[in-house]
């Protein structure tokens, strides 16, 4: 079966006058339909402006797409004319982003927020968006829809507008639903009755998702398949699990050696990965994690390392390492033991 | 809304209140206009005589109150210049005023708004830097002078259009076009700056990524929320050309409510100036509630219950 979307040798690079920002260095991944993929990273490492720039939403310039191919459904999203562009967004490929609210239009009314992208590609008449638009909204759980489509978005709460958000993504029932740092405005029991919804949604209408997120824990609940990405490249990427039990990038690994454990607060001080993110404006040579890695190689600031299928790992966990993560971890064990 | 009504009422009479109090006073600090009313070489008994008959020989503090009252019942006291009611004086130059600012209004915005999405839309382009160029000169050059160069140029070197003062649509052109230069550079200028802020909002985004057309995007999104600072911009100028342009109108030789305001500073016609800063002060204060009224239009944030 042909992956829904299939992503090869993406590189992203931003002009400005500081020189030119290395975004997304040589991205590779395919993504099958009704996945949910996890990605995970920390700010500027790639995770938004890949998904941003395969759809044209980045601004061109300062931004450019070097290199890449981005197959959705067999067409290269890179190669499209814009007005192609223009059908396939909101329709076959819905996104949801971050409100600290923000990404809603201020001065229109929730209901046309909504009906924009209905009546653009359904041909909808202003009656028929609106029945769709409450039918959106009781299906994101926002109470007296049909009261509160005449309202802007300042009458609504957080939760609510980011509810509203997740109704615009999915309005036209797209293949592809990208949902980039969704949660991370929202406090903590928001986050998961969003959460919940976004998996209940999931079971109604099967689309396939990508969910972009530095937060962990929002990946181990949501998503197949996770994908760690620092630098502007994957370090690592596999089923949920595997990842999360047995990290093979030293960047994985301590990323989840910085989190907290329940119930034991104060007991010991939260692990940091030492050193700073890395600065993009260089181009970059070897692993970019390397200046930050106890485990680095002479070959690691060299030589990039491939993303490559784990050896003795279950399937589809790869890793891009030249150092073995494993051993290295049990040498460790043993000396300290 | 009638609440809100009321208080912005409110505030416009208490503005009003203000101006007129302060010209009266400041009007009277001037001197004494019965010597320049009179014919050279008129004795000190005429001079006296005159005094009590327009009622200045009486207390500051009286006059103040009388002219008060009056004013409150729209009597602003008759002309010591024309003899005629003051007000009449100033609404019949009114149509003159009001003509001209409404054209330098409608043009003016009409190239400043067209020339400012040309500059926020063409980016980075020589034809941004055109814009922006002209704008800042257009902004920079006094109004005066330009005038003066206009008249130069076409009515003494050219001979195409008249000099000054009013009559056929021909004598529109020249303070028309000082006008709307000024207006149309400030317009561009803003509504460039605003149209950019608010293309990197992330609503903008949000748009695109509903694949709505350009053209959608750019006018109910970006064009809709860049216009609010501007609609208060054309409010503001509205309000300063309806006051009458004292210098263009004194340029041009327009019989405006500018013109006639100074012309009664120098005959110290109290009554004129005074009818005339109120008439001003009130149109700047109903501009300004109307600016207000359809802010509230535009921004629902803003939109009071």
């Amino acid at each position: 079966m042909t992956p829904l979307l299939d992503i090869r040798n993406l590189t992203v690079v931003f002009d400005t006058p500081a020189g030119t920002v290395h975004a997304v260095n040589d991205v590779s991944y395919t993504i099958e339909e009704g996945e949910t993929l996890g990605i995970v990273g920390e700010s500027g490492s790639g995770k938004s402006v890949h998904a941003l720039s395969m759809v044209g939403l980045i601004a061109r310039p300062p931004g450019r797409i070097v290199s890449g191919e981005v197959y959705f459904k067999g067409r290269d999203l890179l190669k499209l004319a814009p007005r192609e562009l223009y059908n396939l967004r909101g329709k076959e490929i819905g996104f949801v982003f971050q409100d600290p609210m923000t990404s809603l239009n201020p001065v229109l009314t929730i209901e046309r927020q909504i009906a924009e992208p209905l009546r653009r590609h359904f041909n909808l008449s202003k009656n028929q968006a609106r029945e769709r638009v409450v039918e959106l909204l009781e299906l994101v759980g926002i109470p007296n829809a049909r009261t509160r489509i005449g309202q802007y978005p300042h009458e609504f709460s957080g939760g609510m507008r980011q509810r509203v958000m997740i109704a615009i993504g999915i309005s036209c029932n797209p293949k592809l639903l990208i949902a980039d740092e969704a949660t991370t405005a929202l406090d903590v029991t928001v986050q998961a009755q969003i959460l919940d919804l976004v998996r209940d949604l999931k079971k109604k209408i099967g689309t396939t998702v990508i969910w972009i997120t530095h937060d962990m824990g929002v990946v181990a609940g949501l998503a197949d398949t996770i994908q760690v990405m620092y630098g502007g490249r994957i370090m690592e990427r596999g089923p949920v699990d595997a990842v999360f039990e047995d990290p093979r990038s030293a960047y994985t690994w301590g990323l989840l050696k910085s989190l907290p454990h329940g119930g034991k607060r104060g007991a010991t001080r939260l692990y940091q990965i030492p050193g700073n993110p890395p600065n993009l404006i260089e181009k970059p040579v070897g692993d970019p994690f390397a200046p930050r890695n106890a485990f680095a190689t002479e070959r690691c600031k060299r030589e990039t390392p491939p993303l490559l299928q784990v050896e003795d790992g279950v399937a589809g966990h790869k890793a891009a390492a030249w150092y073995d993560l494993r051993a290295e971890l049990k040498k460790e064990r043993e000396a300290s033991a | 809304m009638t609440r809100y009504l009321l208080v912005k009422l409110l505030e416009a009479v208490v503005a009003i209140w203000g101006v007129v109090t302060i010209v009266f006073f400041v009007s009277r600090i001037l001197g004494d206009p019965t010597v320049l009313l009179l014919p050279v070489g008129a004795g000190p008994e005429e001079i006296a005589n005159l005094r009590t008959a327009l009622g200045l020989d009486e207390p500051l503090w009286q006059q103040y109150l009388y002219s008060l009252l009056a004013m409150v019942k729209g009597d602003f006291g008759i002309s010591f210049q024309h003899v005629r009611p003051a007000l009449d004086v100033v609404l019949e130059r009114m149509p003159a005023t009001a003509s001209l600012a409404g054209l330098a209004l409608i043009f003016g915005t009409l190239i400043g708004a067209i020339a400012g999405a040309i500059a926020a839309l063409m980016r980075g382009t020589v034809a941004e830097l055109v814009v922006m160029i002209a704008a800042l000169l257009g902004q920079a050059t006094p109004t005066f002078w330009l005038g003066i160069m206009l008249i130069l140029l076409f009515s003494v070197e050219l001979g195409l259009l008249p000099t000054g003062g009013a009559g056929g649509w021909e004598n529109y052109i020249l303070p028309g076009l000082t006008l709307s230069v000024f207006v149309s550079a400030s317009i561009a200028r803003l509504l460039r700056s605003s149209l950019l802020d608010i293309m990197r909002e992330d609503y903008v985004r949000t748009a695109r990524a509903k694949g709505l057309m350009p053209r959608t995007v750019f006018f109910w999104h970006i064009a809709r929320n860049a216009l609010i600072p501007v609609v208060t911009m054309i409010g503001i100028i509205a309000g300063e050309l309806l006051g009458g342009s004292v210098v263009i109108e004194t340029v041009f030789a327009w019989p405006g409510v500018g013109r006639v305001i100074v012309q009664a500073i120098q005959a110290q016609d109290f009554p004129v100036i005074q009818a005339g800063v109120a008439l001003v002060a009130g149109i700047f204060v109903v501009v300004n509630l109307l600016v207000d009224l359809l802010y509230g239009v535009l921004d629902p944030r803003i939109r009071r219950g």
